[in-house]
């Protein structure tokens, strides 16, 4: 009843918090960006078979300044972590990372001096998909996650404040 | 040619003084030549007509700690006009603080551009007059050479960082 009825149900009443969030895992547009193999399973699940078009994420930006979410797919080595800090940098907020694949979320079989060991090193990790490579159905259930996540978050009473290592450069 | 021939050739060109030893290995032979005349002997196979080595396949570099002399560069060298391949090898040592130096190939092949730059950082071999020193694959900052074989795998903090500090 109330102003639902009153109106025939075409309004939803909500609260704005929640309507923020789900604005935001909506609409969540992925980086253009791969590092190694595991691109190659994040490719597959933009493309028709798995389809990520389904959660409103078929747009993958080539700029950072489009973006929302950082999907690090693959191996970060010492020489590109600059790179990858600066694209993350210019990323505006509110903004996510995903781990994707094993070289990302610890290092993987690269336990030496030339890789990273894990991008968390680095950057605010909010959903670690494990796997070399994770299979594409692995990917879109981290997706899955991350948008859980995102309707958990208190988006305008306590919006994240990250603060990171600038790169040098 | 036969690689016997190619042999026969520099040492009757250049003598036992510049060509220091050979192997035959499965039927590929591989020389090494005196450190300071790399360029020379390498002119010679690029510029003789019978030979004409007009492609460098790669420089590679090998440490061969604990012996002395300690570093070996490689030089696989092929013709495409005769459809004949090479090896030369040259050891190389350190002296004290001075890093191994051997004479840059790129005025001959411009392939070893970057050949040589991989080598150089990966093994600290020193590459006298090459046209663009820097690095090649590893960040700026570092000091060290991965592929020496007393290098440790998972480097350290202070020599291989994260980011540049």
């Amino acid at each position: 009843m109330g102003i639902k009825g009153h109106l025939n149900d075409t309004v939803h009443v909500t609260n704005l918090e929640w309507f923020v969030n789900w604005a935001r895992k909506s609409s969540m547009w992925p980086l253009g960006f791969g590092l190694a193999c595991c691109a190659l399973e994040m490719i597959a699940a933009f493309v028709s078979r798995y389809d990520l078009a389904r959660f409103g994420m078929e747009v993958a930006r080539p700029s950072p300044r489009h973006a929302d979410l950082m999907i690090v797919s693959g191996t970060a080595s010492k020489k590109m972590l600059p790179a990858v800090l600066r694209i993350y940098e210019q990323m505006a907020e509110p903004r996510w990372v995903i781990a994707m694949g094993a070289c990302a979320c610890t290092g993987g079989i690269y336990k030496n001096y030339a890789v990273v060991q894990g991008i968390d090193r680095h950057l605010p990790v909010d959903v670690y998909v494990p796997g070399c490579p994770p299979r594409p159905e692995a990917l879109l259930d981290g997706i899955l996650q991350l948008h859980a996540k995102v309707m958990k978050e208190q988006s305008l009473h306590n919006p994240r404040v990250m603060e990171i290592k600038v790169a040098a450069r | 040619m036969k690689q016997e021939e190619i042999k026969d050739k520099l040492l009757s060109k250049f003598g036992s003084d510049m060509i220091l030893a050979s192997v035959d290995f499965r039927g590929q032979i591989s020389v090494t030549v005196l450190r300071e005349k790399i360029l020379e002997i390498c002119r010679y196979l690029k510029e003789d007509p019978d030979l004409a080595f007009n492609f460098l396949s790669f420089v590679a570099g090998v440490d061969w700690y604990p012996k002395t002399p300690r570093f070996e560069v490689v030089y696989q060298i092929q013709s495409l006009k005769h459809n004949h391949r090479f090896r030369v090898k040259a050891m190389l040592e350190e002296s004290g603080d001075n890093l191994a130096s051997i004479d840059s190939v790129v005025p001959l092949w411009p392939t070893a551009n970057w050949h040589e730059r991989e080598t150089a950082e990966m093994f600290g071999i020193t590459f006298n007059n090459h046209p663009d020193p820097r690095k090649l694959l590893l960040p700026d900052g570092w000091t060290v050479h991965p592929l020496r074989k007393d290098f440790s795998l998972y480097g350290t903090k202070e020599d291989t960082p994260d980011l540049p500090a």
